[in-house]
Order: C-alpha cells, then structure tokens, then sequence
C-alpha cells in the first residue's frame, strides 16, 4: 500500500477541506466523536496511488463532498448525512478478511496482503442506488476476481456471499434499523468473476472514507448500489445462493440479483429515471447502469422480471 | 397571570406568526448559501413534508392545550396554524410537482398507481383544502357552526394520512413516522376522553359544545373579537 501525504493534490482541488470541516459540522460531530474526528481526517488525507484502469466512463465525477457526505450506511444510521457524522468510531486498522468456503486454500487475509495481490487501477464508474439517485466516482481498487484466483475456489463454489463488519457497541441496533446486521450480501461466481467487479479500497485518489465502506469494498457498477457491501470481514464461497440482508427484510422489494433495470421498477417507485447528485434535472436510467455490452450476456434466457 | 393574558393581547398573534415562517425561511437561507447537501431537491422535499405534519400535530395539540392547561384563548391561534399546515403542505407538494417531476403529468399518473404512498400524501393534502378555504369567519356563518365543525374534522383524515405516508415511503427505518404515529394517537385519544367524560370544571362546561352551533363563540365568550367567530368548541 502506497501511502503518501502532500504532494499530488488532484481530487483534493475538487472538494475545499475548509467546506469538509465546516463549522455546523464541526460542532455537530464533536460532542459525539472528539478525537475519532481526526482519525477519521486523517484517513481522509492518506492517498492512495492507482494507475488507469479499463472500463472508465467519461463523464464528470460527482465532487466528493457529495460522495462523502450522502450515504447509505444502516450501521452508521439511517439519514444520509448520518455515516459521514458517526463512521468516525470505525478502526479500519487492523484489519483481516477471512476467505473461507469451496476453496482450495482458504485464508485470513490481513488488509496489506489482500491489496497486494493485484496493481491498483483508478475506475471511473456510474453508481445507481436503488432509491433513485446516482453518483460518478472514481473508485481505485482491482477486479476481484483476482482475491477468488487467488484462493482457488473448487468446483462447488457457485455463489460467493460477503459480510460486514458489525460491532453493536458503536453501530446502530437491528431494531433502530430496521434490517439485519451483519449487513450480507453475495453474487453468483460468474457475476465475481466478471472484470467489472471491483474489489475496493479508496476513491478520489485516497483511501475510501469510513462511511464509503473503508477499508475495503466491493463495487458492482451493473447492480444497485445496496449490493457494493462496505466493509468487508469474511468471503465465503458456497453452493447455494446465499441471503442478502434487504431481501431478507422486503423479499418482494428487493432480489438477489438486483441489476440496475429500467424497466423494472421497485414496488413503490418508478426505477425509469434517476438523479444525478449535482444536476437538476433527472435522468434516464440505463439498463444495467449503462454497462449491458460487458454484462448483459451473464443473463442470456434470464426472465429479468423473476430474476429482479 | 400575566402571561395568560398575554395570550389574548392583539399583537400575539404577530410573534406566532414570525415563528411559524422560521422553517421556511431557514430552508430559503440555506438554499440562498447552497447549503442543502448532495441531494437538495430531496432536502427540500423532506423539510417541507416534515412540518406540513408538524403543524398538523400543532394543530392538533390546540384543543388538548386548550383543555389541559386551562388556556381556552389558545384557539386565536388555531386558524393560523391550520392554514401554515396547508402552506407548508402547498410548498411540499410543489417540490413534487415541480422540482421532482416538472410537471410531467403522464409521469405523476403512473406514479400515483405505483407508488401508494404518493397516494396517501396526496388524499392528506386534498383534505386540508376545504379547511384552508373554509377558515374565514364568514364561510363559519354560511355553513353554520355545526356543518362546519364537521367539515374541518377533515383534520384527523389529513394528519393520519399524513402519517402512512410517511410510514410507507421509508425503506426500513420507521422510528421518525411511529413517532408521529404516536403524536397523532395521544392527540386523537384525549379528545376520545375529553368527550367520554362529564363536565366537572368550569372549563370544561364552556368548552362543551352547545345545541345550534353557530354563534356559539359569540354566545359562549365574553371576547368575541379574540375568537374571530371561530366555532371554538371544535374539538
């Protein structure tokens, strides 16, 4: 991990730390997390070295003060402004992922070991949530199918499922939440392997922000974003298709699968548009997110309607 | 005391009024300094949803007031909270017609099927329009005391509308509407016990409502001009 300070200050440019520590913020999180304030700016500061990687949109980034300020994050509460104002109690360091499952050589990976598997490359991906707004970021992390490669899942690993950290003592109740912790998640192996999904650690140029998902994430450009779990403690590889924590709580909102589908719609809204953090007007949304020439084969004879 | 009689001053009602446009007046500042973080249409949206159901349960909370803290000059103000309910409600559902939806009408339509809880916000706004156009003292005469009571008990719909609405837009976290729920539940139950028990106090006898409604405000109170003819015992 290349951790620098100074220096090159490229996505700093884009977002005034001045803005970031105003003073509303200041004094609303000071009362809650003195000092973890600063670990978490400190943080905030450590960049993160990438070179360019394949699959960048071309349009313009969402600034990062919207990036890490609007966030869905349940551990941390429920309001979007919440996780940037409490994520600060989370202690990225250390950190270990337990891979485990259909492997031939499952393992406790420390957090330096896992970013040493593959180069670090700068994605610059749509990210569409499922509540109907969406953010361009981006992400620096490498595919993770070079984590499962490296584990060598065998031939019963069919499904890969993930989990979050959870620790009640700083983290929201399941009862205030309203979902259950820890937050879980999974993909079918081919969606895994696919070179679009993204196995993360930091975005704009540093490492991710606590309430981004530090210190490392998945990313999966072509599904709502509830399916880009943060956070990561433990990868399993099993035969089965695994739960994920919002179709545990509303099976009937929210499929395993949960591609990004225009056509589609949530059963309380309309998935056909979405807003695009910093535009005024709203958008057509795009079948997978704008990314169905890489993905759309994974679901040849798929009826998208059952399989939502 | 003095302050009850502060209560029944004229220009009262002028400070409750400055007090009552505070929210907005903080969201257009905010808005003027760019302050409504990453999603403003969606700050906007909840802002103004959020006090159209506070002042409902201000509204609300009149009578009990009223009833509870032997202060029946508390119904000056009732009318103008009601009608800031219904400005605040006007504001709310403008950020969706407008900034949410630019008036796209083929959209809102198929919104309404698809989304239920559009449904409710809308039955809730709907409803507060009759009081809003009714709360002069003059339609208080045309449709008589009683008529009229009835009508602006349109409130209870509006606010347990309000309610769901809120309950069935949020995607999991549902302590905010339970505690609105709660609100408007302990508002509705002392009117429930209010009307179950025989009058005691002297209070209480005024504030029962009288056999031909009407001018029962004129009857009933020796300040007439504070209660506006406003049919008072409205509970």
């Amino acid at each position: 991990m290349l951790v620098k300070r100074g220096a090159d200050i490229r996505y700093s440019e884009v977002t005034p730390k001045t803005a970031y520590l105003n003073r509303r913020r200041f004094l609303a999180t000071v009362p809650l997390a003195g000092a973890a304030l600063f670990t978490t700016r400190a943080r905030a500061a450590a960049k993160l070295a990438a070179v360019k990687g394949p699959f960048s949109t071309d349009e313009k980034p969402t600034p990062f003060q919207d990036v890490s300020t609007y966030n869905n994050f349940y551990e941390f509460g429920t309001g979007k402004d919440e996780p940037a104002r409490n994520a600060g109690s989370l202690k990225t360091s250390p950190w270990s992922i337990q891979v485990e499952g259909a492997v031939a050589k499952p393992k406790v990976f420390d957090l330096d070991a896992v970013m040493k598997l593959a180069p670090l490359e700068e994605r610059i991906y749509r990210h569409r949530c499922v509540e109907a707004w969406s953010i361009v970021v981006p992400w620096i992390g490498f595919p993770l199918n070079a984590l499962i490669k490296a584990v060598e899942p065998t031939a019963k690993a069919r499904y890969v499922a993930f989990q979050s950290l959870y620790d009640s003592k700083y983290m929201l109740s399941e009862r205030a939440a309203g979902i259950d912790f820890p937050y879980v998640e999974g993909l079918r192996m081919d969606e895994a392997m696919h070179p679009l999904a993204l196995l993360c650690f930091g975005m704009y140029g540093q490492v991710l922000p606590n309430q981004d998902g530090a210190p490392v994430r998945l990313v999966v450009p072509w599904k709502y974003g509830f399916k880009s779990i943060k956070s990561i403690v433990r990868i399993k590889f099993v035969e089965k298709e695994p739960p994920t924590t919002w179709n545990l709580s509303y099976m009937r909102e929210y499929g395993f699968y949960s591609n990004v589908n225009p056509t589609v719609d949530h059963p309380r809204w309309s998935q056909a548009t979405e807003r695009r953090l910093g535009e005024f007007y709203k958008r057509k949304t795009l079948m997978f997110n704008g990314y169905a020439d890489q993905v759309a084969s994974l679901y040849t004879g798929m009826d998208l309607r059952k399989y939502y | 005391m003095y302050w009850k009689r502060l209560l029944t001053r004229r220009w009262m009602k002028i400070p409750v009024f400055v007090c009552c446009l505070i929210p907005v007046s903080l969201l257009a500042w905010k808005a003027f300094h760019q302050d409504l973080g990453a999603n403003p249409i969606e700050f906007i949206t909840h802002a103004t949803g959020d006090w159209t159901i506070r002042f409902l349960a201000i509204t609300l909370a009149v009578s009990p007031l009223r009833r509870l803290l032997g202060l029946p000059d508390l119904i000056r103000f009732r009318r103008m909270l009601g009608l800031f309910a219904f400005f605040y409600g006007c504001l709310h559902f403008m950020t969706y017609l407008w900034l949410d939806k630019f008036f796209d009408f083929h959209e809102i339509v198929k919104d309404v099927e698809k989304r239920p809880f559009i449904t409710a916000g809308f039955v809730g706004f709907v409803a507060m329009a009759p009081l809003a156009l009714t709360s002069t003292a003059g339609w208080i005469r045309r449709l008589g005391g009683r008529r009229w009571q009835l009508l602006h008990r349109l409130i209870y719909l509006s606010a347990c509308a309000g309610v769901v609405h809120y309950y069935w837009l949020v995607k999991s976290d549902v302590r905010k509407p339970l505690m609105y729920a709660g609100i408007v539940f302990v508002l509705f139950a002392e009117r429930a016990v209010a009307a179950f028990r025989k009058p005691r106090s002297k209070l209480e006898a005024w504030t029962l409502k009288k056999p031909g409604g009407a001018d029962t405000a004129s009857t009933s109170k020796p300040r007439a001009s504070s209660s506006v003819g406003r049919g008072d015992n409205a509970t």
